[in-house]
């Protein structure tokens, strides 16, 4: 017990200072980056610039006098205090309120495609690493390989022309139709869904993949094993060898993969939202590197981080309760 | 290259392996048929780059009146809405692209070389650092750090290069610090350290040539990470707009709404150079595996029989 304890505070340590660092780079950046972000901001905005405007712009960007160590802490104070400061192109919206309103169809649309990819890509992994040489085993790898291949976004723009555009089978843009108020009605489910599924659909097709693939190799491994024989010798159903002996055993490795996958979910949708005009923290992201709203930026930045760092963490915890190895280490 | 570093130490270090080790991977890497369609491939693009030039004379994005022509014999892909001509800017593209790909690969597989190297030889306080660094650069979602990054950095080739460099690194750093872990426990390396060689001669001469392998497959994943998130960044508009490559071709075309106007011939071709490139180095990644991991092979029982029976 004592030792689950520290190993839990270890790696929440270890985040702590990966959040840390992401804001201390998030401090230096615009600080210490060629070409000056205020002048290229006046440019674009021709001196339509409201005093307020300017002000919150110039304490992020530390144009003011005071020394840098100053700044540091008043900027830590701050993002600690969850104020990220004011959007500039959604002014005077705070930039944490815009974060809010967009952060859950991010969830959303990653959570369910990662879910889908990872639950099918382990089946399909087991059942191929079970049959060696089968069908699915010499079938899907090269075809999947060769899909995830392909660029992302090339791949989610051509299903969109194809479904979207030529057959008509998918809405065009955004997360729900225009005009529907956002309302717990099975109108309004409903209609979310149909915006959902395009947009996950292409995620899960070039993440697949890996999943099988990282899956049948784990799973070739522990076929091997001992207790595996001994398994086969006691005469128990293959069904039985093959989920609660050999997959639970490898299991681990996509576990912790899963931990990972959450990064890409939260970070790599951002061209699905980008391609299909689905609100999330994504496709605000660009948005606010196009409209130079640096504030924006980096509070989005900071919140896809602390997402991710956070995904992992509970990640860890769910892997101490797996794999009790971790414990007396 | 990758010959020649592997001769030298593997014999002295494996006295008991009995065929040669390193003359079995180049056998089985040409004869594996993966490796074979994959490096043909290259070979076709890295010639196609090379002979851009010549095969397409002249500025290939100047702008002309035959805009949004469907594909013909004069313009075999057709040609974009500014009037360009597709295959011309395709097959110019592949320099920018290979080159960037190329480059990123090289220098974050050689940054993962020194880390990896270091921590591993070194141990203690500098592997705890350096692990910790690693870490952080691998959970921190690369997209968006690629996005800030290039937002804030004056747009340019080399800026591409450089964020693709800072977000691609760690993730080598962390495989080859492993592999290098397991070898500095090694007896060789702990023979070597008695007889009083330097640092940097055990690390380069007498661990790194032993994870040769592991490096090529890392750098191989390192070239495939490259061109894509070059892609990603500038199809997002983030890269050097005013270079021809794969990702900012298919920026115009999303641009100049190719798919909407149903201009396909715009919008296929790059996609399909970047999964061909992309394909062909994950076919010679899967077959270096393959070489390098027995339990992955084919399993081809009769010619094993055979073999064992003739010994």
């Amino acid at each position: 017990m004592e030792e689950t304890v520290r190993f839990i505070l270890r790696r929440l340590g270890f985040y702590l200072i990966a959040f840390w660092a992401s804001i201390t780079l998030n401090f230096l950046l615009p600080r210490f980056m060629p070409g000056d972000p205020v002048s290229r901001m006046f440019a674009r905005t021709q001196g339509k610039m409201q005093p307020e405007q300017i002000d919150a712009l110039r304490k992020l960007l530390g144009v003011d006098d005071r020394p840098l160590w100053e700044q540091y802490i008043d900027y830590l104070h701050n993002i600690v205090t969850g104020n990220m400061g004011i959007s500039i192109s959604r002014f005077p919206a705070p930039v944490t309120e815009v974060i809010a309103a967009q952060i859950g169809w991010t969830l959303l649309l990653g959570g369910t495609a990662l879910v889908i990819a990872a639950v099918v890509g382990n089946l399909l992994g087991i059942l191929a690493a079970w049959r060696r040489g089968g069908a699915i085993d010499s079938a899907l790898p090269p075809v999947l390989i060769f899909i995830g291949s392909f660029p992302y976004f090339w791949l989610a723009m051509g299903a969109l022309y194809l479904f979207g555009v030529i057959l008509g089978w998918s809405p065009l843009r955004h997360a729900f139709t225009d005009g529907l108020e956002p309302a717990f009605t099975w109108e309004f489910i409903g209609d979310v869904g149909a915006h959902l599924v395009l947009p996950a659909l292409t995620i899960v097709l070039v993440s697949i993949g890996g999943w099988m693939l990282g899956m049948r190799n784990t799973m070739i491994a522990t076929n091997s094993e001992d207790y595996i024989t001994m398994a086969e010798a006691k005469g128990l159903r293959p069904g039985r060898i093959m989920f609660r002996y050999a997959a639970r055993n490898a299991m681990l490795p996509s576990v912790t993969s899963f931990g990972m996958s959450l990064g890409f979910v939260v970070g790599g949708a951002m061209l699905t939202e980008v391609v299909f005009a689905y609100p999330g923290v994504g496709y605000q992201l660009l948005n606010a590197v196009q409209g130079l709203d640096y504030p924006l930026m980096q509070g989005l930045f900071l919140t896809i981080t602390a997402a991710v760092l956070l995904a992992n963490f509970l990640v860890d915890i769910l892997y101490v309760r797996l794999d009790p190895r971790v414990r007396s280490n | 290259m990758t010959t020649a570093i592997l001769k030298q130490p593997t014999e002295p270090v494996e006295p008991t392996a009995a065929r040669k080790p390193n003359r079995s991977f180049v056998h089985g890497l040409i004869t594996n048929k993966k490796a074979l369609v994959g490096m043909i491939v290259m070979l076709v693009f890295i010639a196609l780059a090379l002979l851009a030039p010549v095969l397409f004379p002249g500025d290939p994005s100047r702008i002309t009146a035959m805009a949004s022509l469907e594909p013909s014999p004069e313009h075999w892909l057709g040609t974009t809405a500014k009037g360009q001509d597709v295959l011309a800017l395709t097959v110019h593209a592949s320099r920018s692209s290979l080159f960037v790909g190329l480059t990123v690969g090289f220098a974050s597989t050689f940054i993962g070389i020194l880390v990896g190297l270091a921590s591993a030889y070194f141990g203690k306080f500098i592997d705890e650092a350096l692990s910790l660094v690693t870490n952080v650069f691998l959970l921190l979602p690369g997209l968006p750090l690629l996005v800030i990054l290039a937002a804030f950095l004056p747009p340019g080739l080399g800026t591409v290069i450089l964020v693709l460099v800072v977000t691609g690194w760690a993730g080598s750093a962390r495989v080859l610090r492993s592999q290098a872990l397991s070898i500095r426990s090694k007896d060789f390396v702990a023979a070597a350290v008695v007889s009083g060689e330097r640092a940097g001669r055990i690390m380069f001469r007498e661990i790194l040539p032993n994870m040769a392998s592991i490096v090529m497959s890392t750098l191989l994943a390192c070239v495939i990470y490259g061109i894509g998130a070059q892609a990603g960044l500038e199809f997002l508009g983030l890269g050097d707009v005013s270079t021809v490559s794969w990702g900012n071709n298919l920026f115009w075309a999303g641009n100049e709404g190719a798919l909407l106007t149903g201009s396909w011939w715009v919008f296929v071709p790059s996609g399909v150079c970047i999964a061909l490139v992309a394909f062909a180095l994950a076919l010679i990644n899967y077959a270096v595996d393959e070489v390098t991991n027995p339990r992955l092979r084919k399993i081809k029982t009769p010619k094993i029989t055979e073999r064992s029976a003739a010994k």
